[in-house]
């Protein structure tokens, strides 16, 4: 491993970053939204809703993120007629699809870790079921769930490295294309792509940790 | 001479089933406006689980509560009575506020912003209207310094205070205080206890308080009353029920009190 094998790696992997920033955060995005509304829809009072939702988490938590890439990537478009546009998100809709129903579990079980009292209390000030959700439960579980968001935002990220398979060009596409044309510098580029991963991973771990201080203040957890 | 006057809060054959557990077997009960009730009894007497079908925390498994003449549980539909929707219990237990064993303040907000969230969000009242409002409940209180503290940052004295403080800008009719120094150290019951006397001494809002301090309730209620298996099994003044009662549970519960 030599500077000058260094200098030729890098500059080929950081070719894929924007692809992986940006699939990152389109997935991102798109999970915690998923992970609202299946969180939410668990609670909801409709039957139907709830089985709904209960489905959703269990069909994505169930298979295997990479099938269910495949699955939209190639099977759709041929059973379905369905083409979801470019491959870019496919990519993204995969993983915040499957993230999201990880995360809707954490939604769900934040709203219902806030103390019992606090619902009373919200009940005894005459609030509403909405007032009492908007205001008060709420607010306390999203203090709850934000580390766990910030957990599965750095699982996210390493997840992303799987859209080099549906030819998405992000770190690790350029690093596979590389090395199969120089076998030999196998150990330097995949050490290199880990280093990417570890840099971009940093500050996400950094941003967990203070979610992590910042949500012990100001809940009633049970 | 008696003035016979319309009850704020009446009960009517109230029972409560938790599943196989019937909590409260038949209440009848009558409050006047104004009125100190104390409710004392043995543990699982159903002291609480009363107050809290009031304050729509539960809902009665069979009977009525009235409030000021309205059922709060059973609503009007065509002709027929059926079971009260949101909106109904909103309406009718406006009039009741509620202080907490365990306080149950809102941990993300400071003291003004737990006494105003409902003046503003509930009854519409605007911001700076409710702030004057709270800030006098909390002077009466005696915690006008601590507008901008977060619960944690206070005794359990001080946050029981708050409770009240926050309770009372609701301007409630009727006060329902659930064993509100039971969690609270011994020295600091008393901070507590001197403002409920204030508020029964001003004497315009009825109180119901479900208490373990015997000798607080037999002084600052209008009534007692005696809770035994899930029916009340005696009634009358302080003095009544303490010292002429010949109910054996009930001088069982004193002696087993004062000892």
């Amino acid at each position: 491993m030599t500077i000058s094998a260094i200098s030729e790696i890098f500059p080929v992997l950081a070719q894929g970053l924007k692809i992986t920033i940006l699939i990152l955060l389109a997935s991102a995005v798109f999970g915690y939204f998923m992970a609202f509304v299946a969180g939410f829809g668990r609670l909801s009072r409709f039957f139907i809703i709830r089985k709904l939702s209960g489905l959703y988490i269990e069909i994505f938590r169930g298979t295997s993120l990479i099938v269910q890439l495949f699955w939209l990537y190639y099977a759709l478009p041929i059973l379905f007629d369905i083409h979801l546009g470019n491959d870019f998100w496919v990519g993204a809709l995969a993983i915040g699809l499957n993230y999201g129903a990880y995360m809707s579990e954490v939604v769900r079980t934040s709203i219902n870790s806030v103390a019992k009292g606090q619902k009373e209390a919200s009940i005894a000030l005459n609030m509403s079921s909405f007032q009492q959700m908007r205001f008060i439960i709420f607010p306390q579980a999203l203090r709850m769930m934000l580390p766990e968001f910030g957990n599965y935002l750095i699982q996210m990220l390493k997840a992303t490295s799987l859209v080099s398979l549906i030819a998405l060009k992000d770190i690790l596409y350029y690093g596979e294309i590389m090395r199969s044309s120089n076998i030999s510098m196998a150990p330097t580029i995949y050490l290199l792509i880990l280093v990417f991963y570890f840099i971009i991973a940093l500050p996400l771990i950094f941003l967990t940790r203070k979610l992590e201080k910042m949500s012990k203040k100001g809940v009633a957890s049970q | 001479m008696s003035i016979i006057v319309k009850p704020i809060v009446t009960y009517k054959g109230v029972h409560k089933n938790f599943g196989d557990v019937e909590v409260l077997k038949g209440i009848d009960l009558n409050i006047a406006p104004g009125e100190k009730v104390a409710i004392i009894g043995p543990s699982g007497s159903g002291k609480t689980t009363i107050i809290r079908l009031l304050m729509t925390l539960e809902e009665p498994s069979a009977g009525d509560i009235y409030v000021e003449g309205n059922n709060l549980w059973k609503m009007q539909r065509g002709n027929k009575m059926v079971r009260a929707n949101e909106k109904h219990l909103r309406k009718i237990r406006s009039d009741i506020g509620m202080v907490f064993q365990h306080f149950n303040l809102f941990p993300h907000m400071t003291v003004l912003e737990n006494c105003v969230i409902s003046p503003v969000e509930v009854q519409g009242i605007d911001k700076q209207t409710a702030k004057k409002l709270a800030m006098e409940m909390l002077e009466k209180v005696g915690l006008k310094d601590k507008l901008d503290k977060y619960p944690d940052q206070l005794s359990g004295g001080q946050k029981q205070r708050v409770a009240m403080a926050r309770a009372l800008v609701m301007k409630p009719k009727v006060m329902l205080f659930d064993e509100v120094t039971s969690a609270l150290d011994p020295e600091l019951v008393g901070e507590v206890l001197e403002v409920i006397r204030d508020l029964a001494e001003e004497g315009e809002m009825a109180m119901i308080l479900v208490t373990h301090e015997m000798d607080f309730a037999l002084d600052v209620a209008d009534r007692v009353l005696f809770l035994d298996k899930g029916v009340i099994a005696e009634r009358g003044t302080a003095k009544e029920v303490i010292e002429e009662s010949k109910n054996e549970r009930l001088q069982e519960f004193l002696k087993r009190f004062r000892s």
